[in-house]
C-alpha cells in the first residue's frame, strides 16, 4: 500500500495514478456526449468534475464504473485503466469492478430495508463476513467512516428511509464504502442536501481522501474549491482545462474556464 | 305528459336558464365579463343547476313513492276472497297492472274508448272478450274485483303522472326564477359549481358503496332465511353435500365442507401454476427484455385476459382433460378416472390468471423508482441479486395485491369449474379426482327447477354468504400481511 503523506496540497502530484483515461468517447444514440477525454485521476486525491448542465461530467463519472452499460444506447470508446487495467476489457466482469468502483448518487437512494441492512447489503453479496460478529464489525466500520455511527448506532434496525435527507446520504455512503472500494465515485452527492448536511459530507470527503480515490461531480464552484485537490473543467462534451484546484481557480488557462468559474457560461 | 318529454322539458328550461343567466349576468356586469365575480359560464351553469336538480330530484322520489302508495290503495280495494283464489296479494296485484296496461293499450289502439275503459259498470266478461279481440295477453279471466281495481289503478296513475308532470315543471320554473334572481356581479356562481362537483363525485362514490351495502343485504336476509330451515351446525360442519332432487321433501345433506374442499383446492393448484410463471414473466418482461419484445410480449400476454372463461373450459373439456388422462389416466399412472378433475380444472385457472399476475406485477415493478437499482448495481450486486434484494421487497405489497385479486378471481370462478373440475362434491387428496366449488354448486342449486322458498334452493345465498366473508378475511389477512412486511421506499 502507498503510504506517502497523503494531506498537503503540494505532494497531491506524486500520487500514484489510479485511474488512466486515454481518448474516451461516449456516444448516446446519435448523440457525442464525450469527446477525446484524456485525464489521470490519482489516488488518495479528491478530483471533482465541474462544468455546466448537459457537459457530459455525469456521463464521463458513470463511464468510471460501467453504469452506463444498464443504458441501452450508450456506447463507450477509449481506454479507461485502473491501475492499468482496461476495465472494458471483455475479461472484467462490471459487478466486480463495481465492487471495487463504488458510486454515490445525486439522490439519498438507501434501500427500504433496516440501516443494517442497507450497509451490510454490499459485504453479504460479496461474501466479504464469515459469520455474524464480523459482519455487525464491518457495517459499525462502515458506518463510522460515513460519519453516522453515532446518530443510528441505537436504531440499526429502523428502515433507513426513516432518515433525514443529509443522514441518507451518509448512510448511502457508508453503504458504499463498506464493500472498501479502492474508487469512490459521488454524483452531485450534496445537491438535495441542506447547508448543514452538505458540509458534514464534505468534511466526510475530506476523511475519505485518506484510503480512497475519490471523483465528484459538483454545480457548485465552492464545493469543488473547498473538497477537491484536482479539478476537471468540461465544456460539451470536451475535458476543456485540468488540474490543481487552487490553479484553475486562481489563475486558469482556457478562457471558457475563466468565464465559467467567474458566472459568464454557465 | 310521457316521462321522456318531461325530462327533456326540464332539459330545455335547464339550457334556457343557462343562456339567461349566463346574458343576465354579463349585463349586469355592463357585457364586461372582468367585472363579475366568476367567469360568465359559472352564472349559467348554476341557474341550470337550480333547475335541474330539485327537478329531478322531485321526479324520482316521486317516481319511487307514487307506485307504493297505489299499490297501498288498490290492496285494500281487492277483498280477501279473490285473494285466496289467486295465490298471493302479489300474483293478484301482477294480475291488476296487467289488466290496466291491457285497457291503456286497447284504448291507444281505439278498440275502446276512453269512457268505456273507465265505466265502472262494465261487464268484467265484455271486457275481456274486448281485451283478447285487441290482442291484448289476458291470463284467464278478469274478475270483477280486478277489473274495478284495474280501473281505479289506471286512473290513480293517470291523475298521479299528471300531478308529477305539473309539480316537476313547476319545480324547475321555480329554479329558473330563483337561480335568476341570485344572479348578480358580486354573486359566487363559481364556488356554487364547486359544491355542486364536489355533491356528484361524493354521490358517484356513494353509489359503489350502497351497491355493495345492498348486495350484502340481500345475501343476510336469504342466509338468514336458509338457517330458518335447515340447521346452521349441519351446514357449517357437514362433510357430505346431497342435496335431494325432489324439490320438496326428502332429507338433503347440504353440508359446505366438501365445496369448500374442492374450492381451496382448484385456487390453490390454479395459484401455484399462475403465480410463479406470471411474476417470472412479469420480472423479465419489467427487468431483463428489450422495450422492442416488451412492446410485443406483453400485449401477446394480456390477450389471455380477454378470452371468455368458457373458452378456458372449453380448452379444458377437450385439450387439457384429455392429455391429462394420457399421462395419469389408466393407461398411464391410473391415478385419473375421467377428463374432469381438479388438476384439469386448476391448471386451465391457472393459465387464465396468468395475465392479472404478470400484468399488475410488471406495473409495480416498473414503479419501483430506478434509483434502487442504480444504488444496488453500484455496489456491485448482479441483475438477480438486485431484484431479489431489492425490487421484489419494495414491490412486495403491490405484488401482494396481484396474487390476491389472482385468488379472488379463482375462487369466484365458474365456467371453467363446471366444465372442468365435474359436478361431484368430494372430500379427498387425489387431485385428479373430480370435484366441485361453491360456485358451481350456488348455480346448479338456483339454476334447478326447486321451489324458490325450500332449503335447496336457498342454500345458494348461504354459500354465496360463505364465500364473501372467506374472500373479505382474505383480503383483511392479506393488507395485515402487506403491512407487517411493507419496505416503503418514499
Amino acid at each position: 500500500m502507498y503510504d506517502a503523506p497523503k494531506t498537503a496540497e503540494s505532494t497531491v502530484s506524486q500520487n500514484e495514478i489510479k485511474f488512466d483515461c486515454r481518448d474516451c468517447q461516449v456516444w448516446y444514440g446519435d448523440t457525442h456526449a464525450i469527446k477525446d477525454v484524456n485525464i489521470q485521476i490519482e489516488d488518495n486525491t479528491v478530483t471533482s468534475f465541474i462544468g455546466p448542465s448537459g457537459c457530459g461530467k455525469s456521463t464521463f463519472l458513470r463511464c468510471l464504473n460501467r453504469m452506463n452499460d444498464t443504458i441501452d444506447v450508450a456506447r463507450v470508446e477509449g481506454q479507461f485503466l485502473l491501475d492499468g487495467e482496461d476495465i472494458y476489457d471483455r475479461k472484467v466482469d462490471p459487478v466486480q469492478l463495481r465492487a471495487k468502483v463504488g458510486m454515490v448518487f445525486q439522490k439519498p437512494n438507501p434501500f427500504p430495508k433496516s440501516i443494517y441492512d442497507n450497509v451490510a447489503y454490499g459485504p453479504k453479496i460479496h461474501g466479504m463476513a464469515k459469520n455474524k460478529a464480523e459482519l455487525d464489525e464491518i457495517v459499525e466500520r462502515a458506518l463510522r467512516r460515513g460519519a453516522i455511527w453515532d446518530e443510528v448506532k441505537d436504531r440499526l434496525d429502523q428502515p433507513g428511509t426513516g432518515l433525514s435527507g443529509g443522514q441518507q446520504q451518509r448512510l448511502c455512503i457508508a453503504r458504499a464504502v463498506a464493500t472498501e472500494p479502492e474508487v469512490l465515485l459521488m454524483d452531485e452527492p450534496c445537491s438535495a442536501l441542506d447547508p448543514i448536511a452538505t458540509a458534514l459530507v464534505e468534511e466526510l470527503i475530506d476523511e475519505l481522501r485518506t484510503r480512497y480515490s475519490v471523483v465528484i461531480v459538483t454545480h457548485s464552484m465552492q464545493q469543488a474549491a473547498r473538497v477537491s485537490q484536482k479539478t476537471a473543467f468540461f465544456h460539451l462534451g470536451n475535458l476543456v482545462e485540468f488540474g490543481d484546484t487552487g490553479e484553475i481557480f486562481t489563475n486558469p488557462n482556457d478562457p471558457r474556464t475563466e468565464s465559467y468559474i467567474t458566472g459568464r457560461i454557465g | 305528459m310521457p316521462l321522456f318529454w318531461l325530462i327533456l322539458a326540464v332539459l330545455g328550461v335547464a339550457l334556457a336558464g343557462f343562456i339567461l343567466g349566463r346574458s343576465r349576468a354579463l349585463g349586469h356586469a355592463g357585457g364586461d365579463s372582468r367585472g363579475l365575480h366568476s367567469l360568465p359560464n359559472y352564472y349559467g351553469w348554476n341557474v341550470a343547476l337550480k333547475i335541474m336538480v330539485p327537478a329531478f330530484g322531485l321526479l324520482v322520489v316521486w317516481l319511487l313513492l307514487q307506485p307504493l302508495y297505489i299499490t297501498s290503495q288498490i290492496s285494500e280495494m281487492i277483498p280477501e276472497a279473490s285473494v285466496a283464489d289467486g295465490g298471493s296479494l302479489g300474483l293478484v296485484l301482477a294480475e291488476v297492472r296487467r289488466a290496466a296496461e291491457g285497457l291503456d293499450a286497447a284504448v291507444a289502439s281505439g278498440a275502446m274508448t276512453e269512457e268505456f275503459a273507465r265505466d265502472v259498470r262494465a261487464d268484467f266478461a265484455d271486457v275481456t272478450q274486448r281485451l283478447k279481440d285487441a290482442g291484448q295477453i289476458v291470463t284467464g279471466t278478469i274478475t270483477q274485483p280486478i277489473l274495478n281495481a284495474a280501473q281505479s289503478y289506471r286512473i290513480m296513475t293517470a291523475t298521479g303522472n299528471m300531478a308529477m308532470s305539473v309539480a316537476v315543471l313547476v319545480l324547475a320554473l321555480a329554479g329558473l326564477a330563483w337561480g335568476l334572481r341570485q344572479t348578480g356581479v358580486s354573486f359566487r356562481a363559481r364556488n356554487v359549481v364547486e359544491t355542486s362537483v364536489r355533491a356528484l363525485l361524493i354521490a358517484a362514490a356513494s353509489v359503489a358503496i350502497l351497491t355493495t351495502v345492498g348486495i350484502v343485504l340481500s345475501l343476510v336476509f336469504n342466509t338468514v332465511e336458509f338457517f330458518r330451515l335447515y340447521p346452521a351446525s349441519e351446514f357449517f360442519f357437514g362433510t357430505n353435500w346431497a342435496p335431494s332432487f325432489s324439490g320438496r321433501g326428502g332429507a338433503s345433506d347440504l353440508g359446505v365442507i366438501p365445496l369448500l374442499w374442492g374450492t381451496f383446492y382448484i385456487s390453490i393448484v390454479a395459484l401455484l401454476v399462475a403465480v410463479p410463471i406470471g411474476l417470472f414473466a412479469a420480472i423479465y418482461l419489467s427487468e431483463y427484455a428489450s422495450s422492442r419484445v416488451r412492446s410485443i410480449a406483453k400485449p401477446a400476454i394480456e390477450v389471455l385476459a380477454g378470452i371468455p372463461t368458457i373458452v378456458y373450459g372449453l380448452f379444458a373439456l377437450l385439450t387439457v382433460g384429455p392429455l391429462l388422462m394420457e399421462v395419469f389416466g389408466k393407461e398411464g399412472l391410473g391415478w385419473m378416472q375421467s377428463g374432469t378433475s381438479v388438476m384439469t380444472a386448476g391448471l386451465v385457472m391457472g393459465i387464465m390468471l396468468i395475465p392479472f399476475v404478470s400484468s399488475l406485477s410488471d406495473d409495480i415493478i416498473n414503479a419501483v423508482p430506478q434509483a434502487m437499482r442504480d444504488g444496488s448495481y453500484g455496489l456491485g450486486a448482479t441483475q438477480s441479486e438486485t431484484i431479489r434484494q431489492v425490487v421484489l421487497p419494495a414491490a412486495l405489497p403491490g405484488i401482494v395485491g396481484a396474487i390476491l385479486l389472482a385468488a379472488s378471481r379463482a375462487i369466484g370462478e365458474t365456467m371453467i369449474v363446471v366444465l372442468g373440475a365435474g359436478a361431484a362434491a368430494r372430500l379427498e387428496l387425489n387431485p385428479f379426482e373430480a370435484m366441485t366449488t361453491v360456485t358451481a354448486k350456488i348455480v346448479s342449486q338456483l339454476t334447478g327447477d326447486a321451489d324458490f322458498a325450500s332449503p335447496e334452493a336457498l342454500v345458494a345465498f348461504a354459500l354465496g354468504m360463505t364465500l364473501f366473508v372467506l374472500t373479505l378475511g382474505l383480503n383483511v389477512f392479506a393488507l395485515f400481511i402487506v403491512r407487517k412486511y411493507r419496505e416503503q421506499y418514499e
